[in-house]
């Protein structure tokens, strides 16, 4: 009897007791607790108190959009000040730059590294401001009759500005088979709050064409899958633009890191979410350095392909005719313009990741450059910034023309309506259009050209993919995974001591040939002493 | 030869729990390292994190035990037969000569076990345990307070890890050099073991 009990004690307490333990640490492993449900009013679901159509005042022929305008203000009292306060108007505005102080940047007077400046080249790039006809330094930014309502509130799909014209819809004069003029009090009777093409007639197509430059912004979004983001998916909650760039006042929520530089009203994902929105320790732990967007965009560029890298020291070689031509890669996407150089393109694009606190600098017209690749805009932070995150970053590289002599980058003149007016997309001349373009801008320029390689970086924060496509663990957690760049911290399953682990894996392996020499000479000895 | 009780229960049962927290701890600890891949990252960290508050539960029970029986005085080093200890496993051992310090159950450990269990639980037991729990609460710099970085908190739970894994395969070894080839296993499980009695010596 007492043999079998202190059986049942054996198996007790060196069997079963011991898997209980593993089995509750098992359990308490496994819990997870249940995502946090978000339930939001949508833009879209908002009534019009007023029914535009009957306003008298909308049932004239416009002549021009400034008469709209005009028609709008006469209601809408008080809003020309403030979309004219805004930096869709001014196209810059007063930032802080550490080591640079004050100073007023925006699309007006910044570099880059696509067509290295808006100033100089209105009659193409003016046409995403939201005036009428900012075609040279004389337009009148005081003029509240120059807003241009309906690029943004056109809720008709047919209003449109006209490429070449810097910002203003096609006129009896110059309608072409592309661009009529608007029926503008059909326009004019359809307004409502910004739809996803109002703004993407814009933010799709910067650059010169879907998705050139943010990689994350593009067409696909007016109607897209699941897999290519959950927000503005038909498949699922097809949010507007404004859902979450909440507006008051005209003043619009966002920030890109291309024209701004300071952390202040700016979108975060947590203005719908929570700050732990997991609901489970391990993963909203993550939020304290990651952004969402690190694990939550796995990828970008989901449906059409974006530029990646953008070489302009080889523009300009002509064709038998002496005339510009083009040629294609295996996806249809243009790898040389004659007027443009070389290009690479990619889609379903891997990110880069950078720490970013939210502030950014910028390589003004009046720096120098000291080091190579150029940073368009450098994207501050670092491990020991508390108010550092992991972002996803695309980072567009190219080759760009700079002034040797002055060490700056220049503003070229690339775009002009006709041929012999110095522009380089018309005269194919560097030096040319590089005086002009720097003229323009009031900036030195000697004569003395050359390309020198540069980098700007986009923030990624659109094509949030669904939550079964997120980022896994050993995704980073792992040797060579995505945050190898960043060296400044201890990342587990990433890093290691080499010599502990050196020193580790030696001893036990001595350990394992000494006991495997000490069990043969226990063997012999056996045999020995038999 | 004479049937002792030399491992109450409780001892058995903290030995063989942890045992396999030991175990689990060290598969998902070198998984987590990036040593091998067997459950799955998140998994890994999950059980890793969990077994860490078991083992640290059950080395309270077991200090409470030790402190409550004065059983801690069996893990405290002695001088005497050090060397001679030694000399056993390296030629002793071969020529059939006994152990040089009987087993009792007064005195359970020989003077190297006493050595190696003390240095265990003095310094490898709550090394990994504060570093471990350090890794889990303090994993990043001002929060509440400045950790340089996780790096020196992770290479030295790293360094106690690799001395844990040599251990334990050395123990594994050492099983089997007792009176016969599975008397100490079966001690640890029973609780039982046959010893000679000590007038004999």
């Amino acid at each position: 009897m007492k043999k079998f009990s202190n059986s049942a004690t054996a198996i007790l307490v060196s069997l079963l007791l011991p898997i209980a333990v593993l089995y509750i640490t098992v359990k308490v492993a496994a819990f997870k607790g249940e995502p946090e449900k978000v339930e939001v009013k949508l833009k879209s679901e908002h009534i019009s108190s007023v029914d535009h159509s009957q306003f008298e005042i909308l049932q004239q022929d416009f002549a021009t959009p400034h008469d709209v305008t005009a028609a709008c203000l006469s209601c809408h009292t008080g809003r020309d000040e403030e979309v004219m306060a805004t930096a869709h108007w001014k196209w810059e505005r007063e930032v802080e730059i550490p080591g640079k102080g004050k100073v007023s940047i925006g699309k007006k007077n910044l570099l880059n590294n696509f067509c290295t400046g808006a100033n100089g080249n209105n009659g193409s790039c003016m046409r995403c401001h939201i005036g009428l006809g900012w075609k040279d330094k004389t337009f009148d930014f005081s003029d509240n009759l120059n807003i241009d309502c309906l690029v943004c509130h056109d809720q008709t799909d047919t209003y449109f500005k006209q490429k070449g014209q810097a910002g203003l819809p096609a006129t009896e004069e110059t309608a072409n088979a592309a661009y009529q003029v608007p029926d503008y009090p059909y326009v004019a009777q359809n307004v409502g709050l910004p739809k996803k093409n109002n703004c993407g007639i814009c933010h799709f197509y910067g650059g010169g064409g879907n998705n050139v430059k943010h990689g994350d912004l593009e067409e696909a979004l007016l109607s897209c899958s699941k897999h290519v983001d959950v927000h503005m998916t038909n498949e699922g909650p097809d949010m507007a633009c404004i859902d979450c760039h909440t507006t008051e006042r005209h003043n619009i929520k966002g920030k890109l890191y291309s024209v701004s530089s300071m952390n202040e009203n700016r979108i975060d994902c947590d203005q719908c979410h929570t700050a732990t929105p997991h609901n489970d320790a391990v993963l909203d732990q993550h939020f304290e350095k990651l952004a969402c967007q690190t694990c939550h965009i796995p990828e970008y560029a989901k449906a059409n392909a974006t530029k990646m890298y953008w070489d302009w020291s080889s523009a300009g070689m002509l064709d038998d005719a002496g005339h510009g031509y083009s040629e294609d890669d295996a996806d249809g996407n243009h790898n040389y313009l004659s007027i443009k150089g070389n290009f690479v393109w990619d889609d379903n694009v891997k990110p880069e990741y950078y720490w970013f606190n939210g502030t950014a600098d910028h390589f003004l017209t009046t720096d120098t450059i000291s080091e190579i690749p150029v940073k368009i805009n450098e994207l501050f932070g670092e491990y020991r910034d508390s108010t550092a995150k992991i972002w996803p970053v695309k980072v567009h590289r190219g080759k760009q023309i700079y002034d040797v002599d002055h060490n700056t980058l220049i503003n070229l003149k690339l775009w002009a309506a006709e041929k012999g007016e110095g522009a380089y997309w018309k005269d194919f001349d560097w030096d040319t259009a590089s005086r002009l373009g720097m003229e323009y801008n009031d900036r030195p320029y000697s004569g003395n050209y050359d390309f020198v390689a540069s980098e700007a970086y986009w923030p990624i924060n659109h094509m949030v993919s669904p939550k079964e496509e997120t980022l896994t663990c050993t995704e980073c957690h792992s040797r060579e995974g995505r945050l190898d760049n960043l060296k400044d911290f201890y990342l587990p399953g990433r890093d290691y001591s080499k010599p502990v682990d050196y020193a580790g894996v030696g001893l036990i392996i001595l350990t394992l040939v000494g006991i495997f020499a000490h069990f043969l000479g226990r063997v012999v000895a056996f045999f020995k002493n038999k | 030869m004479e049937k002792v009780k030399i491992y109450s229960r409780f001892e058995r049962f903290w030995h063989w729990t942890q045992m396999v927290l030991i175990l689990l701890l060290g598969i998902t600890g070198f998984e987590i390292h990036g040593s091998f891949e067997v459950f799955g990252f998140e998994t890994s960290v999950r059980l890793h994190s969990a077994s860490g508050w078991a083992f640290l539960v059950l080395t309270i029970f077991a200090a409470f035990w030790m402190i409550v029986t004065g059983q801690s005085r069996q893990f405290m080093p002695v001088r005497n037969n050090v060397k001679s200890q030694i000399m056993y496993y390296m030629s002793g051992i071969f020529k059939n000569e006994p152990h040089p310090v009987p087993k009792t159950a007064e005195s359970k450990l020989n003077p190297l076990q006493r050595i190696v269990y003390f240095g265990l639980i003095i310094l490898v037991f709550p090394v990994q345990l504060i570093t471990g729990f350090l890794y889990l609460f303090f994993h990043y710099p001002e929060k509440p307070f400045a950790l340089e970085s996780l790096e020196t908190v992770a290479v030295l739970h790293t360094l106690g890890a690799f001395l844990l894994v040599v251990f334990v395969i050395v123990h594994l070894y050492l099983i089997t050099t007792g009176h016969t080839i599975s008397s100490n296993l079966k001690a640890m499980i029973t609780g039982y073991e046959d010893l000679e009695h000590s007038e004999n010596k």
